[in-house]
């Protein structure tokens, strides 16, 4: 049905070149030869995100429920009732959701905080050379190029009561603990949580700083030296400001990232996490997955895009207004 | 510009088409043929000790029904972690097997999907007949009042298991019939250094099972008879307060075990570590542990008082595997026969005792080989104090939410916050109301 609507234009259009062609032979094919290099990425684009994307849409305004999965174009409409679920803040669903979407920006502005921090301190400190260097630069990547399942797998053993080195290394050997913590249910989950997340992401933001870093000319750092800067100084006035583009896309993407992580809480709590490390990627997961309620999963998900679009909009605009206001 | 204008309204197009496709691909309402005659796919559950021990078991079964028959079965063995979700997917494109497993705690949700083949007076006629299975098996294959969507393969029950050195060590002759009898066994043991019982505190499904007969035995339900959610009601209250008590005030179970989610309280019990363990048909997990069967004597699970039997003396859910049959197969007869092949009294005989479970199939009950004293407590249990857990299409998600509540409530009393009447209602009421509007 749709197919019919569209096929008049394409076919007006491609008259319409063809009633051009045998005048400029060569331009046509010159003009539109990008395009066609383009095409195939247009379409995958449009298959991979797009499509999925819009039936996601069409979801979160059907009551799909077990009794309709089957054949979900059948699932009545509900109109925005799944929304209106989602974003009702004094029932257990909204009010659920509210939760995890707080715990979620906590975790996160800690989570990026630290990779960025751990991340820069690391790279400039690899910037002198010294014996070993390569080494140590390769053995800081290795949490970043290890299986996500298997790293954090290998956390949970370690966070785990009983026979978990983390505890025997808190409470057995410092003795900073009165008793063994519980690490992976109660609220120290969240803390748990936190660690595997900067473990993970901090070699990133060491990789992309340190490639930051390659760029800045040595010139600059001879200049201050001249002129009489400390190390701290250096870091302050030349280091950091001509990271400034790096960091910008580093900061996004390490937000985006950690926002939308699912692996690790998944792996590292099963499909039902403690209420203190309750990640929206998790809680949405559970929403339609578990509980079946797939509408009402595909609603927080169309939330949740929309709130990440706002931010990242947001970001974009103030951090490109900064750099005009720099050049200028 | 023309010509950008032609590539988007293409592109737009075929998206447009694609879409509609994907729609179409939903509709997975075809109802079965007998398109491909010669073939099955088959998802087995994973039952054994692992992947490939239930490979060793199947393969030669399903080679004689080959060589029975001329049908070749595709067998793929599902992890339990996986199972749900790949019937779900399969159920969404319609791209699923002929025949599959499901955890028959899942059939009337599943049920309600409407993907399986409903066992009609006229289906179970091609397998012998619906008398052939224990009623209490029968009890949990879909919701009551309609055809069921299984057939139950394999029965199970739980079961106290107690390690009998470590109770003569510490003095105790019999096995606890009651739950104070356990109590003030399980202090006994502690006397003695041993963890006294063990329990997955963080293993939604367990604690669904345990909390379940503590439910029963206080003459509770966690559904009206209607099938609306019902756990706020103060028996049901008391009767999860409980189980988790064993934990938080009795402290019979150990702090340690409230992030147990992986078995690892049946290595504990099989490593001598526990003297006790609340456990399904554990026999075959604990010989692959290295545990002589010898070393350890199966006890009913405890009541409230007197003996298990009917009524609030019920001490297990009827635990166990049914066998389903996709609505859309293209081999429908061939999975019907292969569904009579596996429920036979001969197989019943060999599947069952390879996995330690009871033949739900009645005349196979009655092999010797299930008179032994093991499984004869388990099947008396089947037989006279088993219910079958609530049968509504909501089991899943209540499984999700009730075993969370325990899960939140074993984190408290093992980070030594105290469980409380209210803070176990709030809790409950928290799942009653994440529960879908049905």
């Amino acid at each position: 049905m749709t197919t019919t609507a569209f096929k008049e234009p394409v076919r007006q259009a491609s008259s319409g070149a063809a009633a051009r062609a045998p005048r400029r032979p060569g331009r046509l094919r010159r003009i539109s030869l990008p395009y066609l290099l383009l095409l195939p990425a247009l379409l995958l684009e449009l298959l991979v995100h797009l499509v999925p994307m819009v039936i996601g849409i069409v979801m979160s305004f059907k009551e799909l429920t077990q009794f309709y999965i089957r054949d979900w174009g059948t699932a009545p409409w509900s109109g925005l009732g799944n929304y209106q679920v989602s974003v009702d803040f004094d029932a257990p669903v909204g009010e659920a959701l509210l939760h995890s979407f707080f715990v979620t920006v906590g975790f996160t502005l800690l989570s990026v905080g630290l990779c960025w921090l751990i991340g820069t301190a690391a790279a400039v400190f690899m910037q002198d050379t010294f014996r070993g260097r390569g080494l140590l630069r390769a053995l800081f990547l290795v949490p970043y190029a290890l299986p996500v399942y298997t790293a954090v797998i290998t956390w949970a053993f370690m966070f785990q009561h009983d026979n978990g080195l983390v505890n025997h290394v808190l409470h057995d050997q410092l003795h900073l603990t009165d008793k063994p913590s519980f690490w992976l249910i109660g609220d120290n989950s969240f803390y748990a949580l936190l660690t595997v997340s900067v473990w993970k992401g901090w070699p990133f933001a060491f990789l992309i700083v340190t490639a930051g870093l390659q760029n800045i000319p040595g010139e600059l750092y001879e200049a201050a030296a001249l002129d009489g800067a400390g190390t701290w100084q250096r870091v302050r006035r030349i280091t950091l400001p001509s990271l400034r583009p790096v960091n910008q896309v580093l900061v996004l993407v390490l937000f985006l990232w950690t926002f939308n992580d699912f692996n690790t809480p998944y792996v590292l709590f099963g499909r039902s996490a403690p209420e203190a490390a309750d990640l929206v990627s998790v809680h949405i997961y559970q929403a339609s997955f578990v509980t079946w309620n797939f509408g009402t999963g595909s609603a927080m998900s169309v939330l949740l895009l929309l709130f990440l679009l706002v931010v990242t909009g947001g970001y974009l605009l103030l951090t490109s207004r900064g750099r005009r206001a720099a050049d200028v | 510009m023309r010509s950008i204008r032609a590539a988007a309204v293409g592109a737009v197009t075929l998206s447009l088409a694609l879409a509609a496709t994907a729609c179409g691909g939903g509709s997975a309402t075809g109802s079965g043929s007998n398109d491909s005659p010669k073939t099955l796919t088959y998802w087995a559950s994973n039952q054994g000790a692992s992947i490939e021990a239930d490979k060793k078991v199947l393969r030669p079964e399903l080679d004689k029904f080959e060589q029975r028959t001329g049908i070749k079965v595709e067998l793929e063995v599902v992890p339990w972690s996986d199972l749900l979700n790949r019937i779900l997917t399969a159920t969404t494109s319609g791209q699923g097997p002929d025949v599959l497993n499901i955890g028959n705690t899942w059939s009337a949700s599943l049920q309600a999907s409407g993907a399986l083949l409903p066992w009609d007076e006229k289906n179970f006629a091609k397998i012998g007949g619906r008398d052939r299975f224990a009623e209490t098996a029968l009890g949990s294959t879909g919701a009551q009042g309609k055809d069921p969507a299984a057939v139950p393969l394999y029965s199970m029950a739980y079961a106290l298991y107690y390690n009998k050195k470590i109770f003569a060590d510490a003095g105790i002759s019999k096995p606890p019939a009651t739950w104070s009898e356990l109590v003030a066994d399980g202090k006994k043991i502690k006397a003695e250094g041993v963890s006294p019982l063990g329990a997955e505190g963080a293993n939604l499904s367990e604690n669904i099972h345990h909390v379940f007969v503590f439910a029963k035995q206080h003459g509770a339900d966690f559904f009206t008879a209607d099938g609306k959610p019902d756990f706020t009601d103060p028996k049901v209250v008391d009767a999860v307060k409980s189980y988790v008590d064993l934990m938080a005030k009795d402290k019979v179970i150990p702090a340690g075990d409230a992030e147990y989610a992986q078995n690892q309280s049946v290595s504990d019990f099989a490593k001598g570590k526990q003297a006790m363990l609340l456990w399904q048909t554990a026999s075959a997990n604990l010989k692959s542990q290295g545990m002589s069967e010898d070393a350890y004597g199966i006890a009913p699970v405890p009541v409230i008082s007197g003996t298990p039997g009917d009524g609030t003396q019920v001490n297990s859910p009827v635990m166990g595997i049914n066998m389903a049959v996709f609505k859309n197969t293209d081999n429908l007869d061939g999975a019907t026969r292969f569904v009579k092949f596996m429920t036979s009294d001969e197989e019943q005989k060999i599947l069952n005792k390879a996995y330690s479970a009871i033949p739900p199939v009645k005349s196979a009950q009655a092999d010797p080989a299930f008179a032994a004293p093991d499984t004869a407590v388990l099947k008396d249990t089947l037989a006279t104090s088993a219910a079958a857990l609530p049968q509504v299409a909501s089991e899943s998600q209540f499984e999700t939410a009730v075993g969370t509540a325990v899960k939140d409530l074993f984190a408290d009393a093992a980070a030594g916050r105290p469980v409380t009447t209210g803070s176990v209602e709030a809790k409950l009421q928290k799942a009653q109301q994440q529960m879908p509007a049905a």
